[in-house]
């Protein structure tokens, strides 16, 4: 139940700092060689050496922030927002170190005058560190991702 | 609609063939619905009934593996009602195609194969086994190379190979980087809409006067990393940042090294390589297999194909020393469809895979961090070309300095942003919309 209750926060402020554009803090969230990963389909068992949406470790989350903070990304310049809503929590695994644990979201995200929408699950792999929890990898599996994207995604989801 | 023959001038073109619709319909039967289209390669439908479909201009296609090996490309629609047959984008039709409205069914080459109750239902009407108009209609003509199969939807033309001409390198350039010769297709594909007019696309693809501008911010933020793994000697993480960080780093000035060649039909070679034959472990196990299976000549002169990109206008666009694909699909005249592949080189290393899977993840994936700033900018043309602001979009750069022999313009030395690809393909545009 402690676990539960904790978890569920962690989740939450991860989500917050995302839909309040704190990057840099998102991706301190991560363990120094922690990944975020988007399969393209259910089916992918590993994010390494296949095709994937995402499949980033921290220094590629790097490149991502630096270049949605660069004045010249024209992509970005237009206002943008959004928003999650996280869910589901089920811790699926728990031992003394990791924490494995499965949750539902769903994003609205806006650009220019046009509103999309993004759903799935995650899945964290959290392991436990000083004053909470560290992301050693996170699945995303978009229930969008068998359908062409309608434009593209220029940051985490 | 505008007269097509007013719509293009060497150095110039009319708004209009980006923005109106009844262009665009033309332009899908004279164009698209005639010429060889890309459907896909031979390795995705390994199996008797494996099928993909996919769009040739308006026309909704499957190609299928047949029981024969042969692969067949249909119009995906039944014969009966006109119930389009796979409703799945991709999968395996089993022993034959069978429409989900009444249950006719078809061979893998589109013949008809058993209608329920034919005996009793259509005696004494003009239904009869053996019409013609009772089998699935297929591609006027069917054709691959290497692998890499095309339809063309008019039954006159020239042959693949003659409309290919020197844009056959393509294939022949990413199929001979493998040791075995041959590509194999990795079995996903990222499928991403553009807002605006196919055409764009192919112009962007092969202009290089835009990457240091449109791709600066993350050009920038990859060079950082670059440098910070370089100087931990992480040099072959480093690579992939190189290839992002290629677009800001190779500076405006710079492309003008890079050179066009141009061809009939609208294709286009860019050469150029982007600096990606280092000289690594992994690179030097490749060469080793290579040069076995290959010879030190022949070696050589594989992997000395000066190719950054090639084109095969109107819907292809192959980036072969990396092995991706995209097929571009027009969905409407602001909206464009490009389906992206990558490919494994047969009997290579899987560290030489693992490049072409860097790039495939980064540049060509939903959510890449360069394309994101090309779909904006074709976004952004789009609302510009759809306004009174203007009437012409200009393609004068270096225009007149071009070198022309028979069968193919290139840009000068020193020229390589010459918007020559530009003139060439809507100069073969022209030409298809008169006929
Ligand atoms: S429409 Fe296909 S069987 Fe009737
Ligand atoms: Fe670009």
């Amino acid at each position: 139940m402690k676990d539960q209750h904790a978890v569920e926060q962690f989740l939450y402020k991860q989500s917050e700092l995302l839909d309040t554009k704190r990057w840099q803090d998102w991706i301190d969230l991560f363990t120094p060689d922690g990944i975020y990963w988007m399969p393209p389909a259910p089916e992918y068992k590993t994010w390494d050496g296949q095709p994937a949406i995402f499949a980033e470790d921290k220094n590629l989350m790097t490149v991502r922030m630096n270049r949605v903070l660069h004045p010249d990304a024209w992509s970005q310049r237009p206002l943008w927002e959004t928003n999650h809503v996280v869910s589901n929590v089920t811790i699926e695994k728990s031992s003394s170190k990791e924490i494995v644990v499965k949750s539902r979201f769903h994003m609205m995200e806006l650009r220019r005058d046009d509103v999309r929408h993004f759903a799935g699950s995650y899945l964290h792999t959290l392991v436990k560190a000083k004053g909470g929890y560290r992301i050693k990898l996170q699945r995303v599996d978009m229930a969008n991702a068998q359908a062409a994207y309608d434009y593209v995604l220029q940051v985490w989801v | 609609m505008l007269d097509p023959s007013r719509i293009v001038e060497p150095d110039r073109v009319r708004r209009e063939a980006y923005t109106d619709p009844a262009i665009f319909d033309l332009e899908m039967q004279r164009i698209h619905e005639t010429v060889w289209i890309y459907c896909g390669h031979e390795s995705q439908v390994p199996k008797a009934g494996d099928y993909y479909t996919m769009q040739i201009g308006r026309q909704p296609m499957i190609m299928v593996r047949g029981k024969d090996r042969k692969v067949h490309v249909l119009y995906n629609r039944c014969p009966h009602r006109g119930n389009m047959m796979c409703g799945d984008r991709h999968g395996n039709t089993g022993e034959q195609f069978r429409c989900s409205y009444h249950a006719w069914q078809f061979h893998h080459d589109g013949t008809l194969k058993n209608i329920p109750m034919m005996d009793s239902g259509y005696a004494g009407t003009r239904v009869n086994k053996g019409s013609p108009e009772l089998n699935m209609k297929p591609a006027a003509r069917v054709e691959s190379y290497r692998g890499f199969v095309f339809a063309s939807l008019a039954s006159s033309g020239p042959g693949l190979k003659e409309f290919l001409g020197k844009s056959i390198v393509a294939f022949d350039d990413m199929c001979d980087r493998a040791p075995e010769g041959e590509v194999e297709v990795v079995p996903n594909c990222f499928r991403v809409i553009q807002h605006s007019n196919w055409k764009l696309f192919m112009e962007n693809q092969i202009d290089a006067l835009h990457p240091s501008v449109t791709h600066q911010s993350t050009g920038r933020a990859a060079h950082e990393v670059e440098k910070q793994l370089a100087k931990k000697a992480k040099a072959g993480e480093a690579l992939s940042y190189h290839m992002l960080s290629a677009f800001a780093t190779v500076t405006i000035d710079k492309w003008d090294n890079f050179q066009t060649i141009n061809y009939p039909y609208g294709h286009c070679i860019l050469t150029g390589y982007m600096g990606l034959r280092p000289q690594d472990p992994d690179t030097k196990a490749y060469d080793k297999i290579m040069i076995k299976a290959y010879g030190q000549k022949r070696f050589e002169e594989i992997v000395g194909v000066n190719i950054h990109h090639v084109l095969v206008y109107p819907g292809l666009s192959v980036q072969s020393p990396l092995q991706q694909l995209r097929a571009v699909r027009p969905l409407g005249v602001d909206r464009t469809l490009t389906e992206i592949w990558h490919f494994r080189l047969k009997g290579a290393p899987e560290a030489i895979y693992r490049r072409s899977l860097a790039y495939y993840n980064l540049v060509n994936s939903p959510a890449t961090l360069i394309n994101a700033d090309d779909l904006e900018n074709f976004w952004k043309c789009h609302q510009g070309l759809s306004s009174d602001g203007g009437d012409w979009v200009s393609f004068a750069r270096h225009h007149g300095h071009d070198i022309e022999k028979p069968g193919e313009v290139s840009s000068a030395p020193n020229q390589g942003t010459s918007e020559a690809p530009m003139r060439n393909q809507m100069k073969a545009w022209a030409k298809y919309m008169q006929a």
